[in-house]
Order: C-alpha cells, then sequence, then structure tokens
C-alpha cells in the first residue's frame, strides 16, 4: 500500500525556525488535513511533501505512483486553451494527443465546462471557470495522491460544494489520497478522515482529530456539530487565537 | 504546426481588417501631393513622378542587383544579431550574474549612436561589406538580447511549480512553459532589429561602400536628383512595410493571442 510518511522533519530559513518536529502519515485512500492559522507553516510543509523542497532534516516517504495539485490561485498556463490545459498532466505522462484531447474533453463536461469555451484561453475565463479547470486538469490524471492547496477559499459556496462533491464522489469510491491544507475548519471536517492541527511558531502539530463516519454521509448537521465542538478545543482555541476575539 | 495552419486561416480576415492603414497611407500621399505643389518638384517631386521614377528604377538591372546586395547585407547582419543575441540574451537570462554584468554593457551598446559605429567600422574594417554588416549587428544584436533577457528573466515560479508536481520532463518544461513565454517576448524584439537592421544597413552604405541602395541614394544626392532619391526611399519602405505586415504581423498576432 502506498503511503505518504513524514518523520521528525524540520525546516527553517536561515535562523527562523518555520516546521519543527513534523511525524505523520497518510495511508492510500485517506483524506488528511492541515489546518492551522495562516503563515503558520501550512504552505511549506506541503512544498516540503510535494517535492518542491528541498528536505533539510528528517525522513520522508512519498511511494505513490502519481500526484496532482489544485492551488488556491488556478495557475493556467495562459498560452494554452482551456483543453490544453486540462490536458497538461497528461502530456506529461506521454498520454498521445487524440486521448488526451478526447479524456480532457470528457472532464470538462463533467465539471460543467461549455464547450463552446474549450479554444478560450484562461485570460478570457472567469475565477470559477478557471478553478473548474484547475480542478479538471488535477482529476483527469487519476492521481493516487491529490495535493490540494486551500484551493477552495477564493470560490462561492455553489462552486465550492460543486467541486468538493467532486472530491467526495473519488473518496467514496476510495481513489484517491488527499493531503489538503486549509484554514476552514468545516471545510476540513467535510472532506477528511484525519485532521492534523498546526500551531505556528514554529510550525508543529499539537492535536489530531479523527473522523470515522464515511464523508457521504456527512450531513450538514454533522458538520455544524462537529465544528462547533472542535471549535471549543482548547488546542483550537489556542492556536488560532480565538480567546481575543 | 497548427499555428502556422491557423495563421494562413486568418489571413484573409487579417488582410480585410487593412483597409484603415490603406486609408490612412492615402491620405498622407495627399499631403505630400500638396506639399509639391507648393514647393515644387526640386525640393519634393510629386507622388506620381516618384512612383515612375520606381518603375524604371524597377526595371534597370543594375538597381535590382543594388537592392539584392543591401538585402543580402541586411539579412547577414540580423541573422548573426539574431543568432548570437538569441543566444547570449537567454543565457544571461538564465544566470543572475552573467544579466548583472551585462546589463550595462547592453546600455552602452544602445546607448551609442550608430553613425559612430560607422566611422569606427570603416578604420576597421575599410569600404566594404564587413563594415555595413558590422553596424547591422551592433546596432540590431542589443534589441535583441534584452529581449531575450526579459523574457527569460520574467519567467514564474508557479507554474514550473505546478509543473513539479506533475512530474512534467524536463524537455516539455522547455517547450511547454518557458518557450511560449519567451517566444512572446523574443519575436517582437526580432521584429523590431530587422527594422533597425534594415535602416542602419542603408546608413552604412551610403557613408561606407560604393553599392547597394545607400550608395545609389549618395550618387542621387550629389546628382541632385530628388525624384530618384524619393523613389529609393520609397523602395526601402514598401519592402519594410511588406515584409512587416504580410509576413510578421499575423505570425505576432497568433504568437501574443493569448496575452492580455
Amino acid at each position: 500500500m502506498a503511503r505518504l510518511k513524514v518523520e521528525n522533519l524540520n525546516f527553517s530559513f536561515g535562523y527562523d525556525t518555520i516546521l519543527e518536529e513534523i511525524n505523520f502519515e497518510i495511508n492510500e485512500g485517506e483524506v488528511v488535513s492541515i489546518v492551522g492559522p495562516s503563515g503558520g507553516g501550512k504552505t511549506t510543509l506541503l512544498r516540503l511533501c510535494a517535492g518542491l523542497l528541498d528536505r533539510q532534516e528528517g525522513e520522508m516517504e512519498n511511494s505513490f505512483e502519481t500526484q496532482a495539485i489544485a492551488f488556491q490561485d488556478p495557475r493556467l498556463l495562459p498560452w494554452k486553451n482551456l483543453i490544453d490545459n486540462i490536458a497538461f498532466g497528461l502530456k506529461a505522462m506521454g498520454i498521445s494527443t487524440e486521448e488526451r484531447e478526447r479524456r480532457a474533453k470528457e472532464i470538462a463536461l463533467k465539471f460543467d465546462l461549455e464547450e463552446s469555451d474549450f479554444d478560450k484561453f484562461p485570460k478570457e475565463l472567469s475565477g470559477g471557470m478557471s478553478q473548474r479547470v484547475s480542478f479538471a486538469r488535477a482529476l483527469v490524471t487519476k492521481p493516487k495522491l491529490l495535493f490540494l492547496d486551500e484551493p477552495f477559499s477564493a470560490l462561492d459556496i455553489g462552486l465550492k460544494r460543486e467541486l468538493q462533491d467532486h472530491i467526495m464522489e473519488l473518496i467514496a469510491q476510495k481513489e484517491i489520497t488527499i493531503f489538503f491544507i486549509t484554514h476552514d475548519i468545516m471545510e476540513a471536517i467535510r472532506l477528511s478522515d484525519k485532521i492534523l492541527l498546526l500551531a505556528p511558531d514554529p510550525g508543529r502539530i499539537v492535536k489530531e482529530f479523527i473522523f470515522e463516519k464515511p464523508q457521504k454521509q456527512r450531513d450538514d448537521e454533522y458538520v455544524y456539530g462537529q465544528t462547533a465542538k472542535i471549535l471549543s478545543d482548547r488546542d483550537i482555541i489556542e492556536t488560532f487565537e480565538l480567546e481575543f476575539r | 504546426m497548427k499555428s502556422l495552419l491557423k495563421i494562413i486561416r486568418d489571413f484573409p480576415a487579417y488582410l480585410w481588417s487593412g483597409w484603415g492603414a490603406i486609408a490612412s497611407i492615402f491620405l498622407f500621399i495627399a499631403l505630400w501631393d500638396v506639399g509639391n505643389q507648393i514647393y515644387g518638384d526640386l525640393i519634393l517631386p510629386s507622388p506620381l513622378d516618384t512612383l515612375s521614377t520606381l518603375g524604371t528604377l524597377l526595371n534597370d538591372t543594375k538597381f535590382i542587383d543594388n537592392l539584392f546586395i543591401t538585402l543580402n547585407r541586411a539579412m547577414v547582419g540580423f541573422g548573426i544579431s539574431l543568432v548570437l543575441g538569441t543566444i547570449s540574451g537567454l543565457l544571461a537570462g538564465f544566470f543572475v550574474t552573467a544579466s548583472i554584468v551585462s546589463r550595462p554593457i547592453v546600455t552602452i551598446l544602445m546607448g551609442m549612436p550608430p553613425i559612430a559605429w560607422i566611422v569606427l567600422a570603416m578604420i576597421w574594417f575599410g569600404m566594404g561589406d564587413a563594415t555595413v554588416e558590422f553596424t547591422v549587428v551592433v546596432a540590431s544584436l542589443p534589441i535583441i538580447f534584452v529581449g531575450a533577457l526579459q523574457g527569460t528573466r520574467t519567467l514564474e515560479d508557479k507554474f514550473e511549480e505546478m509543473a513539479d508536481i506533475f512530474r512534467v520532463p524536463m524537455m516539455m518544461k522547455f517547450t511547454d512553459i518557458y518557450l511560449p513565454h519567451i517566444f512572446s517576448y523574443l519575436f517582437p524584439a526580432w521584429v523590431s532589429a530587422l527594422g533597425m537592421a534594415w535602416k542602419i544597413v542603408v546608413m552604412a552604405e551610403l557613408l561606407a561602400t560604393s553599392d547597394g541602395l545607400g550608395a545609389s541614394l549618395a550618387m542621387a544626392r550629389s546628382q541632385l536628383d530628388t525624384s530618384t532619391a524619393l523613389a529609393i526611399v520609397v523602395a526601402m519602405v514598401g519592402l519594410l512595410m511588406l515584409a512587416e505586415y504580410i509576413f510578421l504581423e499575423p505570425i505576432k498576432r497568433e504568437v501574443e493571442k493569448w496575452r492580455d
């Protein structure tokens, strides 16, 4: 079984310690969220796990064959049209042009993108459409491991729900493993099997919350209930400095 | 290949959009004619006179030979600038030290008037092809260099990061991420360098050679043959416009279509 395992990970920029003694494990089929305040080292942790930053101290094992990412900003290549942007990851895998186009078009339609927009460049797409394209680009490769770097934070409620439903479908079929970064606790509760609380200065994991109920059965009531419970947790209050409100 | 087909397909529509440009050229010719009526044939020959002189010139094999000599010099100079400027600009862009070192040198090169180069080149290379080609290279290379440098320096990390997560191979990173971005800076630089080359070649010829369009222009001046001089100017401008609007502009449009 593939997994992402991090042991005794430390990271610093100069004299600034960003991450300290990070330990966790993501097994195949799991959704693990890292929750914490902005500027607490969440993105650095993701970049380390994705191999974008060189490790300084500690061990890491990533045995997933394929991986993809959706960022907060869509990061579409401005010189590629909608379909070619979606097919970008497929091209990297060496899949033929026709096959690429077929699969990209299929998933584009599934994500409610119109056929008349397929030839458009990113500058002609709205923010919501761009984010759909970014998600489609990540999911069309059928990644074993998906990194989500706050991809929902700039979206309206409708689109947020729609994209989360797509993800939820994949989770239910146990087809995907997700490493999810967010500062939105409710979002994390809706999607995750496990939430790790990352406290800042220096970034360290202070608590772990586990959710047994299958994601698809989590209704609003469950999510609100769990959110209320977690928000009264001592560590959460301290980490997010909720007392000062 | 796909974009080449697209350029050809869009070409008629592009030509159709040229009516405005043609109208403004005719307006310019009308003003020219007014100038002729005020100042007379010696100072400013009429457009019709100029065109008929151009017609005779185009039937004259000597003029055609000169035209090709000039074209040849411009292309050799431009070709050298294109290759050297692009390569050195890219290298300078990829290495921070190189870009810091090269910047002041480029400023000096760009700030130095071409006429000064011509004088130096005449001393170094004598009267002939080498002087002209050297001047063209010195004048147009910095433009291409700066284009390549800027294209490379403005590459954005965020796309590379995205590509790294998708485990994009190095070659594809180059063709799909670096190249389109750099090319969108490089191509306009090539176009302006070509324009520069074309201007400089005639100037250098006028001073340093006994053949080519520049030399013909010098001859026309010494004989006070204003209509021949103007006809040569029209031929030069016409050729540049042809190259620019028929070949380069459609490509430029296709290349830059994705830009805001």
